[in-house]
C-alpha cells in the first residue's frame, strides 16, 4: 500500500519534471534564436535618379504635388547606404518564415509600396489600391518558374490575395503607369529588406553557420559567409557597385 | 548621309534589341519535349492525340511556331511588332484566348477554338480546312510542348450569365462603368485605341502592342460574339497588358458594358440601333 503511492507520486513527480524541462528546452531555443544585421553599401557614385514624368496621369501629378518621386533602382542614403536590397539565407532547410502578418503590396500615389516586398513560397500577400485612379497590377515572373497574371484594381477595388509558388525575383509592373516598377523577392526563410541608410536585420535565426546572400535589382548578388552563435547578432556587410 | 543613317539605323536597332526581351525565352529540350507525347485533348467528343497531328503540326504550323513549338519558326523573324504579333511560344503555357481566369491554363475547347477562328491582327491564319478530329489532335500537339499542362489542370471557366435584351439603361450604366474602371487608360475615351497609356505598352517578352481598336472594322482575335467580349475583360488576354476585370466588374453590369462597347464597333448590332435615340457622350478623361 504504502510503495503503491510512493510510485505514483514518483511517476507524477517525473512527469512534472519532464513536461518543465520540455517547456524550458524551448523556451531555451527560443532564446539561443540569434539575427543576422548589417549594412549594405554602394561604392563609388552613385547613378542620378531621375525624376519621375506622371504627366500621362493628372491624377498621379496631383497626388505628388508636394514630393515628387523619382526612380528607385538605385536609391542611396546620405551614408552610402543602399535601400531595397534584399538579403536572405542561401539554401535555408529550416521551417518556411513563420510571419504573423500578411505582407502587403500596395500602390500608393501611382507608386509600388514597398518596392520590394519579400514573401515566403507558398505565403499568402495581399495587394491593394490606395489610389483613386486605376492600376493593373502585372508580375511578370519567369513562365517557367511561376505563373504571370494580369489584374485590374480601379478606385476602391478590394484587396487581391496571391502567393508565388516557388524563389524567384519577380518583377512587377502596371502597364497604365509604366513608371511603376516593384518587387516581388521570393525566397525561403528569414529574410529582410534594406531600409533608406542600407541597413537591415534578419531575424529568428537558429545559431549556425550560414551563407548569406544579397540581391539588389535586377539582377545583382553578393555572397557572403557568416557564423550564428546561440542568442547573438552576426554581422554581415555588403557592397555594390555598378 | 548614307552612312550616317545607316550606322544610326544599326547603332538603334542594337539599342531596341538590348532594351528587348525581358523574359528569357523558354528553351526545352527534344527529350523534355517528347516524355510528353501521351498528353491528349478531350473536346467535341473526341480523343486527340499527340502522334496524330505531327504531320499537320509539320505542314502548316512548323513555318510560324517553330519544331520546338517556341514560336521561332522560319517566318517568326519577317514578324515585326506591334503590326505583326509574334507567334506563340507554345513551351510557355500562355495564352491570350481563354474562357479561364488570369494566370490559369485554357481549355482544350479554348484552344479548339482558337485554332478554328484564327487570330485577327496577326499572321496567325484561319483553319477551317480541318476536320474537327485533325483540331482535337492539334490541340493535344500545342499542349504538349509546355510542362505546365502535365503539373496544372485549366482554370474553371468564369460563368457568363444569359445575355439580358439591350436596354437604354443598360447601354447607359455600361458607360458608366467603362468610365469607372477607366478601359479608356489604354483604349481610348471613344475605343480608337489612343488612350494616355497606349503608346507605352508592351507585352511579355518585351515586344511594343497596342490596344484593340473598337473603331477600324477589325475583330476582337479571341472572338466577336457578344460572349466573347464579355469572356475577354473578365479573364483578360494572359501574356499583354490588358488585365482581367473579374473582380471589379458584377456580372449583370459585364452585359452593360459589353454593350456600351457595341456601339463604338462598326459591327451592325441592337445596342447600336438602340444608342442612336441617345446622344451619349465620351466618358471624361478626368473624372
Ligand atoms: C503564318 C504564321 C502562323 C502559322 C502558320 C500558325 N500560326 Fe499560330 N500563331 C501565329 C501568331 C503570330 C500567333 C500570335 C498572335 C497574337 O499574339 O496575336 C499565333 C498564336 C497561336 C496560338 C495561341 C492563341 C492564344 O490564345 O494565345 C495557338 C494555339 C496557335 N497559334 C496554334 C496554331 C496552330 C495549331 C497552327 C497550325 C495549324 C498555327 N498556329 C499556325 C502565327 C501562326
Ligand atoms: C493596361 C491597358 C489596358 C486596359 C486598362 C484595358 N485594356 Fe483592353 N486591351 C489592351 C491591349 C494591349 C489589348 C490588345 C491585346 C492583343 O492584341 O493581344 C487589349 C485588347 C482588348 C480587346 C480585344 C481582345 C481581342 O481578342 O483582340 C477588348 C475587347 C478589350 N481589350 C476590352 C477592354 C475593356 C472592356 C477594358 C476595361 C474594362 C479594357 N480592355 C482595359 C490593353 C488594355
Amino acid at each position: 500500500m504504502k510503495n503503491r503511492i510512493n510510485v505514483g507520486a514518483v511517476v507524477s513527480a517525473l512527469v512534472l519534471v519532464c513536461c518543465g524541462a520540455l517547456l524550458l528546452s524551448q523556451k531555451v531555443n527560443a532564446a539561443g534564436e540569434g539575427k543576422i544585421t548589417g549594412t549594405v553599401k554602394f561604392e563609388g557614385t552613385p547613378p542620378h535618379m531621375r525624376g519621375i514624368d506622371m504627366s500621362k496621369d493628372p491624377w498621379c501629378v496631383k497626388a505628388n504635388a508636394n514630393t515628387p518621386q523619382h526612380l528607385q533602382t538605385t536609391e542611396v542614403g546620405a551614408g552610402g547606404g543602399l535601400e531595397y536590397v534584399a538579403v536572405y539565407i542561401d539554401g535555408w532547410s529550416g521551417p518556411a518564415n513563420v510571419e504573423t502578418s500578411t505582407p502587403v503590396f500596395d500602390q500608393k500615389n501611382c507608386m509600388y509600396v514597398p518596392h520590394v516586398m519579400a514573401v515566403d513560397p507558398g505565403q499568402t500577400f495581399k495587394v491593394m489600391t490606395s489610389d483613386q485612379t486605376a492600376h493593373n497590377i502585372h508580375p511578370e515572373p519567369n513562365p517557367m518558374v511561376n505563373i504571370p497574371w494580369n489584374q485590374s484594381q480601379p478606385p476602391g477595388a478590394p484587396p487581391i490575395e496571391k502567393s508565388w509558388k516557388n524563389p524567384e525575383m519577380i518583377p512587377v509592373q502596371c502597364n497604365i503607369h509604366p513608371w511603376m516598377h516593384g518587387w516581388h523577392v521570393v525566397v525561403k526563410g528569414p529574410v529582410a529588406v534594406t531600409d533608406e541608410n542600407g541597413k537591415y536585420t534578419i531575424e529568428n535565426v537558429p545559431p549556425g553557420s550560414y551563407t548569406v546572400k544579397a540581391w539588389h535589382e535586377p539582377d545583382t548578388t553578393e555572397t557572403t559567409k557568416v557564423t550564428v552563435a546561440a542568442g547573438q547578432a552576426a554581422t554581415a556587410d555588403f557592397s555594390f557597385k555598378k | 548621309m548614307r552612312t550616317t543613317l545607316l550606322t544610326w539605323s544599326l547603332l538603334l536597332s542594337v539599342a531596341v534589341m538590348l532594351a528587348l526581351p525581358s523574359i528569357s525565352r523558354a528553351q526545352l529540350t527534344t527529350e523534355d519535349i517528347a516524355s510528353r507525347d501521351n498528353m491528349e485533348s478531350h473536346v467535341a467528343g473526341y480523343t486527340g492525340h499527340v502522334h496524330d497531328a505531327a504531320y499537320d503540326y509539320r505542314r502548316y504550323c512548323v513555318g510560324c511556331h517553330g519544331e520546338m513549338g517556341d514560336g521561332n519558326g522560319e517566318v517568326a523573324q519577317w514578324l515585326e511588332p506591334p503590326m505583326w504579333p509574334k507567334p506563340r511560344d507554345f513551351q510557355l503555357g500562355i495564352f491570350k484566348c481563354r474562357s479561364t481566369p488570369t494566370g490559369t491554363l485554357p481549355t482544350d475547347d479554348d484552344l479548339f477554338d482558337t485554332i478554328a477562328r484564327g487570330l485577327d491582327r496577326s499572321a496567325m491564319p484561319i483553319w477551317n480546312q480541318f476536320t474537327k478530329y485533325q483540331r482535337a489532335n492539334l490541340v493535344a500537339y500545342v499542349k504538349h510542348f509546355s510542362p505546365r499542362f502535365v503539373s496544372e489542370k485549366p482554370g474553371t471557366p468564369i460563368v457568363i450569365p444569359p445575355e439580358p435584351e439591350v436596354t437604354p439603361e443598360r447601354i447607359k450604366n455600361g458607360r458608366e462603368v467603362f468610365a469607372r474602371v477607366q478601359c479608356w487608360k489604354c483604349h481610348g475615351v471613344q475605343g480608337m485605341a489612343n488612350g494616355p497609356s497606349a503608346s507605352t505598352l508592351t507585352d511579355d517578352l518585351g515586344y511594343k502592342i497596342v490596344p484593340f481598336n473598337f473603331t477600324d472594322g477589325t475583330r476582337p482575335k479571341c472572338g466577336d460574339t457578344d460572349r466573347d467580349i464579355y469572356r475577354i475583360f473578365m479573364t483578360g488576354l494572359d501574356g499583354t497588358p490588358m488585365p482581367s476585370f473579374a473582380d471589379n466588374i458584377k456580372p449583370d453590369e459585364a452585359w452593360d458594358l459589353v454593350f456600351y462597347l457595341r456601339t463604338f464597333m462598326q459591327q451592325k448590332s441592337k445596342a447600336k440601333e438602340v444608342a442612336k435615340t441617345l446622344s451619349l457622350k465620351p466618358v471624361s478623361a478626368n473624372p
